[in-house]
């Protein structure tokens, strides 16, 4: 025990360090992830066939192959088209696009869970159709992926730790390094495993049961 | 679709509603039969008669919730379901639809109300967004609408927090919210405790006899029908089978279905 | 089309084979992976309703713990951990160690969603009928639990399979460690990952695609659907 306190506090900035390119990595992965769930979860559910074909395109392309695949080409086949990326944009891009295609299906699944008399009862006072989405349904559709959403944060925290592998230096890289040069891999890992452990039981789990039950209460129930 | 026949409007002393030949199928189903019905302004018409004889339909398809599949409907005059587009009837659009759906109000049997908003907030989101009202002119008359249903006391509580009862009369208030010219009410009562029922058939009573609407009901409380019905119209298998004053149709059907029906609807209560 | 990027055909034919012979290293490692998975996920599905609670909040904890980590750190610490402690464990077999567990807490939670779909009534007319806890289990209870259970079961069977490509970073040859050995052999990039994708994709669509149909024939034969 008396080693290991003496293993952090060696190395301790160092995963300080790789923790906070983590935080960045995920909270950027987070923003992009929300836009395109919004994006193409309502372009699922348009009467438009070409929206729903370009949705469906996306959804199926990025939950079906792999994010390492998607990561690597993203970082290493793009510039072959001209498109340059550094690593540390490519990362969190890898990791926003592909988790926001599983958060599309999240963003569909709960509007079509909102009740039909929902929607009726809209037509019945002459809403037009934004303001029944804006207003009425998508409130409640909101109380309902929360829950999911939640596990898809915890997956998104877990995606950033790959972007280690095209040397961006995250929590994981940091791990590695150390790693490398000191061979203690239980401490190393180990550390790592903790520390991704505390983010998302400690943190990301908390805060998203404190929005659903501050989101409850602004919809009045109880 | 033959619309070619019908007119583009109908004259001043027209019915308030006129359904003109309308079908509607689900499939191979035919739900309505070539439907005619005509309705005058403020007359009150109950519809009566057993599931699946397309009662509810007649309802959904006048408050554009379903599309007709042939025949045309008028609302105070105007075509609903169509448009006139270059001197021809044409199916409407949303556009149309949205500047025709003003003069229709409907009561749904499960309420309905938006889990999210009080009761006020309910009665007052359609005015305020689709009428434009300000907010001070919808509380007004959301407050006004909410003490005439005997809710006063509930205006800031959640739909959660209410009785069947209350939550039915709050869906009533913001439909009236919208100052419709038709109110539809399509089983309002079947969801509810019995206990519960007469409150509401209470507010739907006044609504008939102090104000000038007018209002179509499908409903199985016969006796509130034949209380407050200038017309029932029994509906079987997708027609009128019979229509009339609520005294005749209850006492002396002319059709052997009527009597069937009431026969056993009466003798189950 | 791929004239204007430089894609050449002759040399995505030239890496083809070796990538399909990795195509089966990686389905052998998804389906071991899988297999390791749905036994160990049982256990621990199993093992928080002994009703012994110690057990249950170890249990517990251990899943979640796995759950909320990633699986790329799991593999780097069972494969480097492994030998200090004097496992010596072959790349293979520290890392379907790693994805076995990995997806066997993810499986436990599946496990456990459908066993608590199961209606209460079941298990109180086994115990009516004196039926003994195995025979609840396996003759009652779970062949119930089944149907419920099937879509995440099947989610993660997909799962695993897009995950395979992890084991690469301790040199377990499958399909993307393959592509990366080529593109730094070949110094062509472009092929090898895009094709690593197009193999990614003609897999796993129509294996979910088929995986519904048999969740739709499984919840048939046991009357739950019509």
């Amino acid at each position: 025990m008396q080693h290991y306190l003496e293993y952090l506090q060696i190395y301790g900035d160092r995963f300080a360090a790789g923790i906070l390119v983590t935080l960045q990595q995920s909270f950027l992965a987070c923003l992009l992830a929300i836009f395109i769930a919004l994006i193409f979860g309502f372009m699922k559910i348009s009467r438009n066939k070409f929206y729903r074909f370009c949705a469906i395109s996306y959804i199926e392309f990025f939950r079906g192959t792999s994010l390492l695949v998607q990561l690597y080409w993203i970082f290493y086949v793009l510039p072959l088209f001209g498109v340059t990326l550094e690593k540390f944009t490519a990362g969190y891009l890898a990791v926003g696009l592909n988790l926001g295609a599983y958060g599309a299906e999240l963003v569909r699944g709960s509007i079509q869970a909102v009740s039909k008399g929902q929607y009726e009862a809209a037509v019945a006072l002459n809403m037009p159709k934004i303001t029944s989405m804006r207003r009425i349904i998508f409130p409640q559709a909101l109380l309902i992926m929360l829950p999911s959403w939640g596990n898809l944060l915890i997956e998104l925290l877990k995606g950033t730790a790959l972007v280690s592998l095209i040397s961006v230096t995250d929590l994981m890289f940091e791990a590695k390094q150390i790693n490398g040069s000191t061979f203690l891999s239980a401490e190393s890992f180990g550390t790592a495993l903790i520390i991704y452990y505390m983010m998302a039981r400690l943190f990301i789990a908390p805060s998203m049961r404190w929005f659903e039950k501050y989101w409850t209460k602004k919809m009045g129930r109880f | 679709m033959t619309t070619n026949n019908y007119p583009f409007e109908l004259s001043d002393d027209s019915p308030i509603v006129r359904f003109s030949n309308v079908t509607k199928q689900y499939g191979d189903l035919t739900v309505l039969d070539s439907l005619n019905l005509d309705i005058a302004k403020n007359e009150i018409v109950s519809i009566i008669g057993p599931s699946g004889s397309g009662k509810t339909t007649v309802l959904r398809m006048l408050m554009t919730l379903e599309n007709i599949n042939d025949g045309i409907i008028y609302v105070d005059g105007m075509p609903l379901t169509h448009m006139k587009k270059k001197g021809v009837l044409v199916p409407a659009n949303n556009a149309y639809l949205q500047r025709m759906r003003t003069n229709i109000g409907m009561v749904f049997q499960h309420f309905n109300l938006f889990p999210h908003m009080t009761a006020i907030e309910n009665c007052m989101e359609a005015p305020i967004h689709v009428l434009g009202l300000s907010k001070k002119e919808a509380h007004e008359r959301s407050e006004e609408l909410l003490t005439m249903v005997g809710l006063a006391d509930k205006m800031h509580e959640h739909p959660a927090r209410l009785s069947g009862g209350q939550q039915q009369r709050v869906a009533i208030a913001r439909a009236l919210a919208m100052r419709p010219k038709v109110m539809l009410f399509d089983e309002v009562t079947s969801a509810l405790d019995p206990e519960v029922i007469g409150e509401v058939l209470n507010v739907i009573r006044s609504l008939a006899t102090e104000h000038e609407l007018t209002m179509l009901m499908v409903t199985h409380q016969m006796g509130f029908a034949r209380e407050i019905s200038d017309r029932v119209c029994f509906f079987y298998k997708g027609k009128i089978a019979e229509q009339g004053p609520p005294s005749q149709l209850f006492e002396r059907p002319k059709n052997e279905r009527t009597a069937q029906f009431l026969n056993a609807v009466l003798s189950a209560t | 089309m791929f004239e204007m990027f430089d894609w050449k055909w002759s040399f995505a034919f030239e890496v083809l084979p070796r990538m399909l012979w990795a195509t089966l290293n990686t389905l052998m490692a998804a389906g071991i992976g899988y297999a390791i998975a749905l036994f160990i996920g049982l256990f621990f599905a199993l093992g928080q309703r002994t009703g012994f609670k110690p057990i249950t909040f170890i249990i517990r904890e251990v899943v979640e713990f796995i759950r909320s980590t990633p699986l790329v750190v799991q593999i780097f610490f069972i494969f480097y951990v492994g030998p200090q402690v004097g496992i010596r464990l072959s790349p293979w077999t520290s890392g379907m160690a790693a994805i076995g567990l990995h997806y066997a807490s993810y499986l436990s939670e599946v496990y456990r969603s459908g066993l608590d779909s199961v209606p209460r009534g079941q298990w109180e007319a086994c115990r009516a009928l004196n039926l003994s806890k195995a025979r609840t289990y396996f003759r009652i209870i779970i062949p119930q639990a089944l149907p419920a259970s099937l879509p995440g079961m099947g989610n993660y069977l997909v799962g695993i399979f897009k995950d395979t490509p992890m084991l690469m970073v301790i040199g377990v040859a499958e399909l993307m460690h393959t592509a990366n050995a080529l593109g730094s052999t070949y110094y062509r990039y472009l092929e090898p990952y895009t094709i690593v994708g197009v193999i990614f994709l003609l897999i796993s669509i129509p294996t979910a695609f088929g995986l519904r149909r048999f969740e739709g024939y499984i919840a048939r034969i046991y009357g739950m659907k019509k």
